[in-house]
């Protein structure tokens, strides 16, 4: 069960408001549980990244952002995608490699993109987005705007040295940059145990060495999260100052869907125990009734919109058209995709 | 001959030399007790213990550069990438400190790594993981690269690759590992830059490597059974060492050369073939040299068209039939 919230930024809110939370993370369990079944039934390509069990992370930081504040993640970003405004319908169809896809079937699973929505995606390289938040944080202090950029990485991922270079310049350029580590405990097969020399402060305390404010989140009560990343954010707008937040959380499936291990590094009780006690949904769910905010059946009522929502989605990603085969040489570059505005004639991209 | 995998030979050849040499070892990220992600050091850490075969986190730049710094001082590391499409995370130890220190040094350091792993495309993942650098390697000093297309190939060239004092870059390729072929108990290994005729023909020269040559093989026999045209397939099998002589005397045989590879065109390594060819062997052509390639743009993710953009056996003859 929840800790009540006694938090400022929890404070005041609305039963609209956290309605919207649940249905938030209601939406997005259902899209990855139908998009699941669709992987399973071979429509999916390559791999499916899984996000349930952390949910309550991407609504926590989304229902967060105002018009400068930013997101990017990595390849675990359906979640980030959906709680930023993504519809189903394209992020559905992302995952079948269709023309309606987010990324016009070029990106898959992995490398969903919203810019209208300042969500900067979706990266494939474990470590890779995280020198890009720290870019577009400065990007915001460049230009003069008040906000932020949330960049999301794994436990596994704080181990590339990009990351360490980019936590040294934004703490060194004072960027409005608020790193976040979602610690579900595994990177792949191997536990965080076996993969970070850390002290006994966590993986968060390494933000010490490049004198950068840190603090660690439970990620199973979606007003802690609201309250870390709040105080983050209230950093990076008010002294331009990055963060960095260790938000402690789990996967309940595999790393992805395809990973043949995915019984083999963690037991059954591990699992069950997370699913029963620390599952975001459900503790937040019975904060609701407990708190008398919602009854049984508006949250049924919102499963079943959900369950719609996704139903839906996957028959329209069945139903829609795959890209054509001259849209492989599209939008690569710039230059080749505008031939009217064109800078100079003749210039040859692509051969054979 | 018993027929294995091209996974099993892989893995066998890695278990030899562990146990020829007691400086072999393996590192990579979930090469050890998650059995390997692509299942290539599945039961080596059972059969040799943490020592030598070590669970790496994910830091690619740390931890090949830390096993290049290890190969300086004599031991003979085996790295495995997840995928090649990772090494550019690493690319300043691969290319900067492996293909130049034995250099740099008068020659005093050898630097003996091997880094190994899947590449290339096929499986619908994405620009992020369909990549493979062979042409971007082998444009790079110092750096030796190795694309095996079969079972009895991969393992005789990566027990090359490891007894090598040179770094050598292994390509494996995701879609090959289930395939299956002969391949001798007894010892052998296959010296690098030894290229090797798939199929004997005397119209046209296909040249191939990787996952290229099962498209060629396919398209070598559309030829022969459907135009009646007898195709010769050389598989490169090392990029660098580069057999020159083989390539070279096939297309004084057939006066004809098609090149293919699953790369993109401009600055690929079918360029510098095409080259070599021109210059070593123009008075024996018949017809320009053509070459079949992926199309020029990054991975496509959508399962329908990441087909389409990789080279296909329907192009090779079409090239064929182009310059008859
Ligand atoms: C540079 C690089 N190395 C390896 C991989 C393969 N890989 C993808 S995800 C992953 C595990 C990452 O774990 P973590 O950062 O903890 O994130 P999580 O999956 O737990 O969300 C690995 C090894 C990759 N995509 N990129």
């Amino acid at each position: 069960m929840a800790k009540e919230a006694k938090l400022p930024i929890n404070k005041g809110l609305s039963k609209e408001d956290q309605l919207a939370f649940y249905r938030d993370m209601v939406r997005i369990r259902r899209f990855e549980e139908r998009s699941l079944r669709v992987y399973q039934q071979g429509k999916i390509g390559g791999f499916l990244h899984l996000y349930i069990g952390q949910e309550s992370i991407a609504v926590g930081c989304a229902s967060l952002m105002g018009e400068h504040d930013h997101m990017i993640t990595a390849y675990r970003n359906h979640g980030h995608g959906l709680a930023v405004g993504m519809g189903m319908n394209e992020c559905m169809a992302e995952l079948l490699g269709k023309a309606t896809g987010c990324s016009k079937g070029k990106g898959g699973s992995m490398h969903y993109f919203a810019p209208d929505k300042n969500y900067w995606g979706g990266h494939g390289i474990v470590g890779g987005q995280v020198p890009l938040g720290t870019g577009i944080a400065y990007a915001l202090k460049y230009k003069g705007l008040t906000g932020s950029c949330m960049t999301f990485m794994g436990d596994g991922a704080i181990n590339q040295g990009a990351v360490h270079e980019a936590y040294n310049l934004a703490a060194l350029w004072d960027l409005p940059a608020i790193f976040i580590i979602e610690n579900n405990g595994y990177s792949m097969g191997t536990s965080q145990e076996r993969s970070s020399s850390h002290p006994e402060h966590g993986l968060a305390a390494r933000a010490e060495g490049y004198n950068m404010a840190w603090e660690h989140v439970n990620g199973e009560s979606i007003f802690a999260i609201r309250d870390g990343v709040g105080r983050a954010i209230e950093r990076a707008h008010k002294e331009s100052k990055p963060t960095l937040l260790e938000i402690h959380t789990y996967r309940y499936q595999g790393h992805s869907v395809a990973d043949a291990n995915a019984k083999k590094y963690r037991t059954k009780e591990e699992i069950d125990d997370y699913r029963k006690n620390h599952d975001p949904l459900n503790v937040y769910r019975l904060y609701l009734l407990d708190q008398k905010i919602m009854s049984e059946d508006e949250m049924k009522e919102i499963d079943n919109a959900a369950k719609k929502e996704a139903e839906d989605a996957a028959k329209f990603a069945d139903e829609s058209d795959f890209p054509s085969v001259e849209s492989i040489t599209e939008d690569v570059y710039w230059e080749a995709d505008n031939p009217d505005q064109r800078a100079s004639q003749g210039r040859l991209f692509f051969n054979d | 001959m018993p027929e294995i995998s091209y996974r099993q030979a892989i893995k066998d050849a890695l278990a030899e030399e562990i146990e020829r040499d007691e400086n072999v070892v393996i590192i990579g990220e979930e090469v050890a007790q998650y059995n390997g992600a692509y299942k290539v050091t599945e039961g080596l850490l059972d059969r040799y213990g943490p020592k030598r075969i070590v669970d790496a986190p994910i830091s690619e730049a740390g931890f090949i550069g830390m096993g290049i710094g290890a190969s300086m001082l004599g031991v003979r590391p085996v790295m495995e990438l997840m995928f090649w499409s990772f090494a550019y995370v690493a690319w300043d130890q691969m290319i900067n400190n492996a293909g130049c220190v034995r250099y740099m040094s008068g020659g005093l350091i050898n630097v003996p790594i091997v880094i190994r792993g899947p590449a290339n495309g096929g499986t619908n993942v994405g620009a992020t993981h369909s990549h493979t650098p062979e042409n971007l390697i082998a444009n790079m000093p110092g750096l030796k690269v190795v694309c095996p297309a079969t079972p009895y190939d991969a393992k005789g060239l990566m027990k090359s690759a490891i007894r090598d004092n040179d770094p050598v870059y292994v390509m494996e390729s995701t879609l090959l590992y289930g395939n299956k072929g002969e391949v001798p108990e007894e010892e052998y290994i296959i010296p690098l830059g030894k290229a090797d005729i798939k199929r004997e023909g005397t119209d046209v020269t296909i040249v191939c490597h990787g996952p290229s040559v099962g498209v060629a093989i396919t398209a070598a026999t559309i030829l022969s059974s459907e135009h009646n045209i007898s195709a010769e397939v050389v598989d490169l099998r090392s990029i660098r060492p580069l057999d020159e002589e083989t390539i070279i005397e096939s297309v004084k045989k057939t006066n004809r050369a098609v090149l293919v590879e699953e790369n993109r065109p401009f600055c690929g390594v079918d360029a510098q073939i095409a080259y070599l060819i021109q210059n070593k062997a123009f008075d024996y052509l018949d017809a320009p040299v053509q070459r079949v390639s992926t199309i020029d743009a990054p991975a496509i993710y959508s399962p329908a068209l990441e087909p389409e953009q990789l080279p296909k056996a329907a192009n090779v003859v079409d090239k064929v039939l182009a310059i008859m």
